[in-house]
């Protein structure tokens, strides 16, 4: 099992919540996870509740079984002092490289430097170790950017490696990528059952490989209940109506006649029976495209009544089922 | 209504004053939402801009397509600026591939004289364009081939918005389309196109661009010396951070820069003043969901904060009903009634029949009683006399193939109607917090679109401001 899951997605299917039920899923059995936030969106306290999350590993939440979720909100402005701090003592300096506008020129318009930075934390935390000489971490887990952006920030290090060829940003770019494209590191692609974003997920699934990033599973989010079969859906349309309108007003909906209640919502019904049986067809297309991918396929339920916290143990607990972790 | 944002554009005629939905509207009328009107907004000559924003996925690429191709079939002549948009997309516009070039839409009615042209943004080409244009050959030729501009220009952060920036400049100065309809970058934050430019111009006039440039400019080590011992300091440590030869690179790039960076600022400038003239107008884009909506939310005061001209909201992949007098909770109850029946036929034919409301806690599928405000329930126009008397059919008298089917229909609704409630929650929570802004609804449609068809049917729907058309609820009204 990698000890640095990477989750990304298209934009819209849910990859910050499926981050986090994963961080919960494997803080299980007095595990330590690590959920990192890296496009400053703040969207892991929003999900746990909590208020807005600083530059600092904080417990967020508490798995059954005794298991502990710590966040991190990396902000690349103060992930760049820490760094200059930590290796140059550049203390004074620092300050004086931020008042000169560097830190900002660093951190927003040198090309990569903002996403080596980012990349370059989440690797210390997997690699980081306690005095007795375990792991501080048994799992990090990152919230990384979108689908189509994903390769691109996992692999600048590379270009940043060629870009400064010596150096100590050199040499930080190299351990980045070590960590990253070794099996150490595990790429999930979450997606929905829809063709945009399976499109997308087979096309990233594609860009990662090329650059030698390790593709870890597929996650379809927010997959909804089958309600009607394949066989039933059939059926819908050849019973008369007259039959589902007598159904309907034995069931107490109101009278079977003409214009009567239970025969108004006959064709209403039938119309939505109809584009289920749509969206069923679509579905079931994207599944094969999915599964053809020849990657371990999870699938996670729609939550009726949106995502809260409840809704987040419940999708952890699941994929603890699914043997996601 | 003038001090509401949404009418600094020159009239309110694309945001009628507070106007409810009609009587004969489906139960998403809970507030009174005020409509954005599209048509006025595409038709009005003066219009020359919308920028279409929102977060990643909630459909901002197909909505500027769709906006394109409408207003081309009424008259305009328009062209779409995409910047990533899904292959499918593209070839929805009949074209396979987009370049950073504007392409004439085949296929489209130009009956009423307008035009389609679609384009792709490429950002490095478009960088590349604006330094030919802007420098001599030579300086040209040393600025492409730096490793640093080659970073830079292939996508850091931020790029991307700029570009898209600069390229909406360059579209409204060659003042050939009457009407340009921008998509926006999936950035992380859907801002960054509108301080991209800022942030660009805050480097260049920076301190840190003039210590960056000295030693290049007068010279090498000469020039350290005018630099303060803090300055040189500083280059020292860059210097040993990045590598002395990246630095190096960096210093070459922006000393072969320096004469164009006072146009950057400009044109930086320029672009953001025309973002905030009158004739554009932004829409913000979202999905009834609550991350979305959140964002949108930002949008909108992030806009109004900007002096932008917001339009209104398109609220994109919104459920609704068209037997939406039937609540989840009766639907469901309704559903078990007719298994439960079948079940006692099974069991030997008794006609046994429980009423709903018995019914309610039992269902595996338990319906949100308590998410579910009591007063957001439409009215409810099943009558309760309706529960089944000795003058209805008994259930267990009917075909059961047909109450099987019947069953799943209803829990079929019941699944259709907590989802449209849902919808409806989070869209309420957005307009409570900005009843000014004016919405237009998009009815979910249950594939993607493929082909000029599709899109013009998210156009009429869009017009239409109705999540599907209006006709259905007239057996209901």
């Amino acid at each position: 099992m990698s000890r640095l899951q990477v989750v990304s997605g298209k934009g819209g299917t849910g990859k910050t919540t499926v981050a986090a039920a994963l961080a919960l899923a494997l803080a299980t059995e007095g595990k330590r996870t690590l959920l990192v936030e890296v496009e400053g969106r703040q969207g892991i306290a929003q999900l746990f509740e909590t208020e807005a999350l600083p530059y600092e590993e904080r417990k967020i939440a508490v798995a059954p079984g005794g298991g502990e979720v710590y966040a991190l909100a990396i902000d690349p402005e103060l992930a760049l002092l820490d760094y200059l701090q930590m290796f140059y003592k550049l203390g004074t300096a620092g300050r004086a490289l931020k008042k000169l506008g560097a830190i900002d020129f660093a951190t927003t318009i040198a090309p990569g430097l903002r996403d080596v930075l980012l990349t370059g934390k989440a690797c210390e935390a997997v690699r980081r170790k306690d005095k007795s000489g375990r792991f501080a971490y048994d799992y990090v887990v990152m919230d990384a950017p979108p689908t189509g952006r994903v390769t691109r920030f996992l692999n600048v290090n590379d270009e940043v490696a060629g870009l400064a060829k010596i150096g100590p940003i050199h040499n930080q770019a190299q351990a980045v990528m070590r960590v990253l494209k070794s099996p150490a590191t595990a790429v999930h692609l979450v997606t929905l059952l829809e063709e945009m974003p399976v499109q997308e997920t087979v096309d990233g699934i594609a860009e990662l490989r090329s650059a030698g990033l390790p593709v870890g599973r597929v996650i379809v989010n927010m997959v909804r209940p089958t309600v009607l079969d394949q066989a039933e859906l059939e059926f819908a349309h050849t019973a008369p109506p007259s039959s589902i309108a007598a159904s309907l007003s034995g069931a107490g909906l109101g009278g079977a006649g003409r214009g009567e209640l239970a025969e108004r919502l006959v064709a209403p019904l039938l119309r939505q029976a109809d584009e289920y049986a749509e969206r069923f067809a679509l579905e079931r297309e994207q599944r094969a495209v999915l599964t053809e991918l020849d990657l371990p396929l999870h699938e996670l339920p729609l939550l009726a009544e949106g995502m809260d916290l409840a809704g987040l143990y419940e999708l952890a607990t699941e994929l603890r089922q699914q043997g996601i972790s | 209504m003038n001090s509401d944002p949404a009418a600094t554009h020159d009239d309110t005629a694309f945001a009628p004053d507070t106007t409810p939905h009609p009587a004969t509207a489906p139960p998403h009328a809970l507030a009174p939402v005020r409509l954005l009107e599209v048509d006025p907004l595409l038709d009005d000559p003066k219009t020359r801009i919308i920028v279409c924003c929102g977060s990643g996925g909630v459909g901002k690429t197909t909505t500027a397509a769709a906006l394109g191709l409408r207003a081309a079939e009424r008259g305009r002549k328009v062209v779409v600026l995409t910047i990533d948009p899904a292959r499918r997309l593209a070839q929805s516009m009949g074209i396979d591939a987009l370049d950073n070039t504007p392409r004439r839409v085949k296929g489209i009615e130009e009956t009423a004289g307008g035009e389609l042209h679609a384009m792709m943004l490429d950002m490095k080409r478009t960088f590349d364009e604006i330094v030919e244009a802007h420098a001599d050959r030579e300086r040209a030729a040393a600025i492409l081939s730096n490793p640093f501009y080659q970073s830079l220009s292939a996508g850091f952060a931020g790029t991307q918005e700029y570009m898209a920036m600069e390229k909406l400049g360059q579209l409204r100065a060659r003042d050939e389309w009457d009407l340009i309809v921008v998509d926006t970058p999936p950035s992380r934050s859907a801002l960054d196109f509108l301080d991209a430019p800022k942030r660009l111009g805050s480097f260049l006039d920076g301190k840190l661009i003039r210590v960056l440039m000295a030693p290049a400019k007068v010279g090498g080590r000469a020039g350290m010396k005018f630099l303060n011992v803090g300055m040189s300091m500083m280059t020292g440590a860059l210097g040993k951070l990045l590598g002395g030869q990246l630095l190096k690179d960096v210093q070459t790039f922006v000393a072969a820069m320096d004469t164009m960076f006072g146009g950057f600022r400009t044109r930086a400038d320029a672009t953001y003043k025309l973002l905030q003239a009158p004739g554009t107008a932004f829409l913000v884009v979202a999905a009834p969901e609550r991350d979305a909506l959140r964002e949108a939310a930002y949008f909108v005061e992030r806009l109004a904060a900007e002096d932008m001209p917001l339009a209104g909201l398109v609220l994109n992949r919104v459920h609704s009903s068209g037997a939406a007098q039937l609540s989840s909770e009766r639907a469901l109850a309704a559903a078990e009634n007719l298994e439960e029946a079948r079940i006692v036929d099974q069991e030997g034919g008794k006609a046994g029949l429980r009423n709903s409301p018995d019914t309610y806690g039992s269902s595996e599928s338990s319906p949100s009683e308590d998410s579910v405000p009591a007063e957001s329930v439409p009215a409810e126009s099943v009558p309760a006399e309706s529960v089944p008397d000795e003058g209805s059919p008994a259930a267990a008298d009917m075909d059961p193939s047909a109450r099987h089917i019947t069953a799943g229909l209803l829990r079929l609704h019941a699944e259709r109607m907590r989802l449209l409630f849902r919808e409806q929650r989070t869209r309420d929570r957005f307009t409570a917090l900005h009843p000014e802004v004016a919405v237009a609804e998009v009815g979910a449609l249950p594939g993607d679109v493929h082909d000029l068809v599709g899109l013009r049917d998210i156009g009429d729907r869009l017009a239409a401001n109705w999540p599907e058309p209006a006709e259905e609820y007239d057996a209901h009204a």
